[in-house]
């Protein structure tokens, strides 16, 4: 077993002097929820645990101006709880609500759901839909400003450098007419893992659409927008017709894995079904 | 291996451990605090036998690193009661024939505790989603919900 040192740095400046002096194998954490496991496998070999969960100022959800922010230190329990987030962003609480069950959510953070880059993360999909932004600050030069949809490449690969972490993440906080849903299949209702998820925002405005949101989670390398769906849908009346059509885009569009929760074929299957289901409760005005 | 001392205040009283670094909550709560209550079951999160109670916060102890406990609060199932002095969550349980095998209750007990001292008089689905992070392969639940619930409704004022 290799030698795995500690430290839990107060502010960003001992992050980074901890960064520049170290010149090993270094691992961020924080909840640590998803980091436990991967060391019990073996799948990480850290040499230093850089833990972030005591940093000031990077727990918060805040609404100012329209925009919505949410630091990255944020617990998953701590996001259920927030009257910000279950009155202006519902597709967040339910997401939320859904991510492995209490116990996991009072430990587990959004900055580690998004840096753990799953695609399967739970809070990934709605915060697609919400066209969400990642703030990071990295040890020399600026932080970045980076669109979630440009986040990830690929299952546990992102874009942040290695001595690169989130701070926030931002979205604009929906317009009243806006409805969204977030609908997550599971093998189980607690501590399952996605095998599709949907996270749908659509603007109506009378029978016609004006605007649509959608991502998907677990059918793809990384969660996905569908912008050729997305596009299919707006400017358009939502009829049987115009439902039928999108979910044909949607199965060219995707690229599930077979894997032990869920064939691909499947996953197809179910992602249809689920975008038909979601687009219903949605002109249904259901929330969950 | 390279060692940290760390302070717990565990059930009520102060405790140094030597730990490394990569050291989960339980492995120390088990095996150098002596705290064998805290039960080990899947060790990756899926169970919830090895749940307490964080700061008030209801945890998995193999999901937390022992250092990030280092100066906080850990109250165990021993901590809530213990044969001498049961909580009346666990008179409740055995009232209401909770326990069969017996390995989730330390877990379950937590879960409940943390939800009581959160909201005293929970719903049947809430009750349900408090413990949804416990596993119990023989009661089907159903029991353990009705523990929970009498204890909510015996505390009603």
């Amino acid at each position: 077993m290799n030698e795995v040192d500690y430290i839990i740095p107060r502010n960003l400046e001992e992050v980074f002097r901890a960064v520049e002096k170290k010149k090993r194998k270094i691992k961020f954490i924080a909840g640590c929820t998803n980091v436990i496991p991967y060391m019990r496998e073996e799948a990480i070999s850290p040499e230093l645990l850089i833990d972030l969960s005591s940093l000031e100022n990077l727990d918060y959800i805040r609404e100012e101006n329209g925009i919505i922010a949410i630091g990255a230190l944020t617990t998953i329990s701590k996001l259920t709880a927030s009257e910000i987030i279950r009155n202006q962003s519902p597709i967040i609480f339910s997401a939320a609500s859904l991510l492995g069950n209490p116990l996991t959510r009072n430990r587990a953070t959004i900055g580690g759901n998004l840096a753990d880059a799953s695609p399967a993360a739970d809070m990934v999909p709605p915060l697609l839909a919400l066209e969400a932004f990642v703030h990071t600050k990295r040890s020399e030069g600026e932080g970045r400003e980076i669109f979630l949809d440009k986040f990830f490449l690929g299952p546990n690969k992102t874009v942040l450098a290695e001595d690169e972490i989130i701070t926030h993440i931002t979205f604009s906080k929906p317009k009243d007419s806006a409805r969204g849903i977030y609908i997550k299949l599971g093998l189980r209702n607690s501590m399952a893992i996605s095998v599709v998820s949907i996270a749908l925002m659509i603007e109506m405005e009378g029978k016609v659409c004006q605007k649509a949101r959608v991502a998907l989670g677990a059918v793809s390398p990384t969660p996905i927008r569908v912008y050729r769906l997305e596009k299919n849908l707006e400017g358009k009346e939502i009829d049987q017709k115009s439902i039928q059509e999108c979910s044909v885009i949607l199965k060219e569009e995707i690229s599930p894995i077979s894997d032990i929760r869920a064939s691909a074929e499947y996953r197809k299957l179910a992602t249809s079904v689920l975008f038909k289901r979601a687009i219903q409760k949605v002109l249904n005005g259901e929330k969950t | 291996m390279k060692t940290y001392l760390i302070e717990i205040k565990l059930n009520g009283e102060w405790q140094k451990a030597e730990i490394t670094a990569k050291e989960t909550l339980i492995e120390v709560l088990r095996n150098k605090l002596g705290a064998t209550e805290v039960k080990n079951g899947c060790g990756k999160g899926d169970c919830g036998s090895c749940a307490v109670i964080l700061d008030g916060k209801a945890v998995n102890s193999c999901l937390t690193l022992a250092f990030q406990a280092n100066g906080k609060e850990i109250t165990t199932l021993r901590g809530i009661g213990d044969e001498k002095k049961p909580h009346p969550i666990q008179k409740s349980f055995v009232q209401k024939g909770a326990i069969q095998c017996g390995f989730c209750t330390a877990g379950m007990v937590v879960s409940a505790k943390a939800l009581l001292d959160q909201n005293p008089n929970p719903g049947r689905q809430e009750i349900k989603e408090a413990i949804s992070g416990n596993l119990c392969r023989c009661t089907g639940y159903e029991k353990i919900i009705d523990a929970v619930q009498d204890v909510a409704l015996e505390s009603k004022p």
